[in-house]
């Protein structure tokens, strides 16, 4: 988030509470697959990406073009923040199954 | 076998990377093999733990455990990578005179060498733990024996370009070596600043500032092998946020000054000594 729609968004929703603009996306793993593997988000704003590992096994939710890498237990949920986002396509995989764990965050 | 091999070469190229920079830049130092063997083996052990409690550090800091664990692994190793540079820019010229006089490693006492030992129990310990929780998850699923010789095969290939960087640094004439691992150095040290900004950018704990200030994913991208190589070495990122880049700039102008400050301060007591002494400085 840029300093300058930080302080813009602060002013404007800070009465309501800082953290109600964050928009919050889940992503859910099961047989190493992403579950939806295409996800449309808003474009511009800060996002909280919740991962859902469903599998026994841990798995790394790993993204260049979000930059976030996090290793995600077996059984468990994580929690990232992404953005704000440019429109477009980011991929992302995982990592430890990367044939199959894989996807793409539409940013409109 | 492929894919587990390829994984494993990833996360060991990282933290082998590192050692053989650690291995250079203590080079002439009595002993070190010891402590940076050390380094590794405690690395190693500390994976294994981060490993088994991966799920309570993730969920530790309202799910901001992971990031807030690896920033601080990264931010130590800065302040060792930097007090390691500092104290070198004012005994390196002391230094090459002695492994030149004596002929043999000469020793700097425990201090110098702690640093390097925590840089290299640091490094693994970051890229040991997931690698550590990648092969359970192979062993656990029944992993086949070729998954596994795939990532044996990995942690070797990984090691041996490690070894390549050391010995390529060993080509350097001694005169010039330690001003170019303190270069080396000083780049690992500013990367791996950055990259803990990236972590608690993640975390949600930092702003971005910038989005993307540049994007060079078309000409290197950063999950190519070069990529990665540049990365670790240098902290090269292909898309990088405003306060990855602030980070960075900060840590290298840091460690920069300081060593500045104490490299003049040596020279000075130096000079001061030989006066002292009647001899010519």
């Amino acid at each position: 988030m840029n300093a300058r729609n930080w302080l813009l968004t602060l002013a404007v929703t800070a009465p309501i509470g800082a953290l109600a603009q964050t928009s919050e996306f889940t992503l859910t793993i099961k047989k190493h697959r992403f579950v939806p593997s295409e996800l449309t988000v808003p474009a511009g704003k800060r996002l909280r990406l919740v991962i859902d590992n469903q599998d026994p096994t841990p798995e790394e939710f790993e993204s260049h073009s979000l930059r976030v890498e996090k290793v995600i237990p077996g059984r468990s949920k994580g929690a990232l923040s992404v953005g704000p986002l440019k429109p477009g396509a980011y991929e992302f995989v995982g990592e430890f199954h990367e044939s199959t764990a894989k996807g793409t965050l539409h940013a409109k | 076998m492929l894919g587990s091999a390829v994984i494993v070469f990833r996360e060991t190229l990282e933290a082998a990377l590192i050692v053989a920079i650690v291995m250079g830049a203590s080079r002439g130092v009595a002993a070190r093999g010891r402590w940076i063997a050390g380094g590794v083996a405690l690395g190693i052990a500390g994976a294994l733990i981060v490993a088994a409690f991966a799920g309570a550090i993730s969920q530790a800091v309202q799910g901001r455990g992971q990031e807030l664990f690896n920033a601080t692994v990264l931010l130590v190793a800065v302040a060792m990578l930097a007090w390691h540079n500092v104290w070198m820019s004012s005994h390196a010229r002391k230094h090459v005179e002695e492994m030149r006089h004596l002929g043999h490693d000469v020793s700097v006492g425990a201090k110098p060498l702690s640093a390097m030992l925590a840089v290299t129990a640091l490094a693994v310990l970051r890229e040991g733990a997931e690698t550590v929780l990648f092969l359970y998850g192979l062993i656990a699923t029944g992993g086949t024996a070729g998954l596994v010789f795939g990532g044996i095969l990995g942690l070797i290939g990984g090691t041996a370009v490690g070894m390549l960087l050391y010995l390529g640094l060993l080509r350097v004439p001694l005169r010039h070596f330690f001003t170019v691992t303190g270069v080396i150095v000083l780049l690992l040290a500013a990367g791996l600043a950055s990259s803990a900004a990236g972590y608690l950018v993640q975390a949600g704990l930092l702003p971005t500032l910038i989005d993307q200030v540049w994007d060079t994913s078309g000409i290197l991208s950063a999950g190519s092998l070069v990529g990665r190589m540049l990365h670790v070495l240098i902290g090269y990122n292909d898309r990088p946020t405003g306060i990855e880049l602030l980070f960075y700039v900060v840590t290298l102008v840091t460690i920069l000054a300081l060593m500045r400050l104490f490299g003049a301060r040596a020279t000075r007591n130096a000079r001061a000594q030989a006066a002292k002494q009647g001899a010519p400085a």
